[in-house]
């Protein structure tokens, strides 16, 4: 999984295209995708491939397939949008669609990352629970309430901990991020190594695969959607742009590669392996599963529970941090404190529910398919407008505060995806390709026909560009 | 403080990765192995910041 950037705060040019001066190597960025994307949610997307059945081919090539999609969406439009125009997402989107518009999207932003951050709170709750031994009932896969007071207490502190380290400011814990990284790789391929070595076999296809007539609920295309769209809202919605306006060049897009092939290809399977190993070893009906905390404990001890802690501990502190930004965007008057502690609270009881951990290849479905279609206007706003007579930067251009068109587009896309979603009970990481698409066509469809209605053609509008 | 984590800390990480293998092919137990990985996790948060790009910052 990876973070967002808010562009909210900090005077990083928030409200004007970066600088030559303040543009960065390509290093950095290498750097970041490989830190950003070794979360301590992957110790739960490996196992849940193989509790929907994942076969060994699907989930290798598959995963393989997916990432490289990935790679290419934010190389070949991220990175290109992001550095001909070096602004934030949010100024980009303002421009566009017009501010209310963007406190809406802040909205739906704020309350999705409180519900990221809640499921790395539950993640980290499976790790510190693990010393206190049977007091805890750690969570199956499928459930979705409380599993009982102390699990409430455990969450609620990490919660808490993590609130208050966000409220001072997150600079402390993105430091610890950064140099945990690389360390955190390895303990994830430890992981993978010593579950091979348990296993008593080296044959990656032979162990992954479920056993004959087990229930599969994820092919090969499942697998390849799952890894090329659990960071829509990243790469397609457009997020990056914040990131990658400060790239040289639009070919450090590329540098995505680095949290792709490692955090979501080597991290999951080496994952993946842990419950294979509780199935085989333990019986562990790979439906209910096994929560990260005990497996890795078993796996490489009292440094695997310190990976899982400090990776859902250093994931989920910006992503409080910046829900809260989101929260504070919506209403300036309140101070980054009250908006800070508003979203660590709503994250902590969404913790509390191991509701969105267990259902995490869903929930970033959902997330990508409610805020990716957004990056669908930017892209037809920097590829194409010009080509079709409309004109870019359509909310600045106009002085709306409110894009109507862009709302529709958005909406109605996303309106229909959900309800597929909920009655024909399609996999919801299906659905941002498809929402997306949908989304830019109806842009082009309701821009083209406000501007009939309006008599804002291009031919009247010769300022457009 | 910097040449000794330059030595450290890329250490450290070989400590985190070359256990598990050792007890891949049965030339270490798996009580020494992690008790390995957690020295190495504790050498490498004292030593990685004095040694990655922007870890002191």
């Amino acid at each position: 999984m990876s973070e967002e950037t808010s562009g909210g705060t900090g005077g990083e040019f928030e409200r004007e295209p970066v600088p030559e001066k303040a543009r960065k190597g390509s290093s950095a960025f290498w750097g970041m995708y490989a830190s950003e994307h070794t979360a301590g949610t992957e110790f739960m997307i490996g196992p849940l491939f193989v509790a929907w059945g994942a076969s060994a081919f699907d989930m290798v090539f598959g995963l393989l397939l997916g990432n490289l999609l990935a790679v290419l969406t934010w190389r070949f439009l991220t990175a290109e949008i992001a550095t001909a125009r070096r602004l934030t997402l949010y100024y980009q989107l303002e421009r566009i669609c017009g501010r209310n518009l963007v406190v809406l999207y802040n909205l739906f932003n704020g309350i999705l990352f409180c519900f990221l951050a809640g499921a790395m709170v539950t993640v980290s709750a499976t790790a510190v629970g693990v010393p206190l031994g049977e007091s805890v009932r750690m969570p199956t896969f499928e459930q979705t309430w409380p599993t009982g007071v102390v699990w409430c207490l455990l969450c609620m502190a990490i919660g808490t901990a993590m609130t208050f380290v966000a409220v001072r400011g997150y600079g402390f814990v993105a430091r610890v991020g950064h140099l945990a990284a690389p360390w955190m790789l390895l303990v994830f391929v430890a992981c993978g190594v010593v579950m091979l070595a348990k296993l008593g076999s080296t044959n990656l296809f032979e162990l992954i695969d479920p056993p004959e007539g087990a229930p599969r609920r994820i092919g090969f295309w499942g697998i390849v959607f799952f890894a090329w769209f659990c960071n829509a809202a990243v790469h397609l919605g457009m997020s990056d742009l914040s990131i990658l306006r400060f790239a040289r060049k639009p070919s450090y897009g590329w540098a995505s590669a680095a949290g792709m092939f490692l955090g979501h290809y080597v991290a999951w399977i080496c994952a993946a392996l842990l419950l294979v190993y509780w199935v085989r070893q333990f019986g562990v009906d790979p439906q209910k599963g096994a929560m990260p905390g005990p497996m890795v404990f078993d796996a490489v001890g009292v440094a695997g529970l310190l990976c899982v802690a400090v990776a859902g501990w250093t994931t989920a502190n910006p992503t409080i941090y910046r829900a809260g930004l989101a929260f504070q965007g919506m209403f300036p008057r309140m101070t980054r404190t009250t908006a800070t502690i508003i979203a660590g609270a709503f994250c902590t009881v969404a913790g509390v529910f191991p509701a969105v951990a267990m259902k995490l290849l869903d929930f970033v479905g959902l997330y990508g398919t409610i805020l990716a279609p957004v990056g669908a206007v930017i892209v037809v706003d920097h590829f194409l407008a010009r080509r079709l007579g409309l004109a870019t930067n359509y909310a600045e251009r106009h002085g709306i505060r409110f894009n109507v068109a862009v709302l529709l587009a958005w909406a109605i896309p996303v309106a229909i995806g959900l309800a597929i979603y909920r009655t024909q009970h399609i996999n919801s990481f299906m659905l941002p390709l498809p929402c997306w698409v949908a989304c830019g066509a109806l842009y082009i469809l309701f821009t083209k026909l406000m501007n009939r209605r309006a008599g804002l053609g291009l031919s009247s509008s010769p300022s457009c560009r | 403080m910097k040449t000794l984590a330059k030595i450290l800390a890329p250490l450290a990480l070989a400590a985190t990765v070359v256990p598990p293998l050792l007890f891949l092919f049965k030339a270490m137990g798996e009580g020494p192995m992690k008790a390995t990985m957690l020295g190495a996790a504790v050498v490498w948060f004292a030593f990685s910041p004095h040694w990655m790009k922007g870890g002191s910052q």
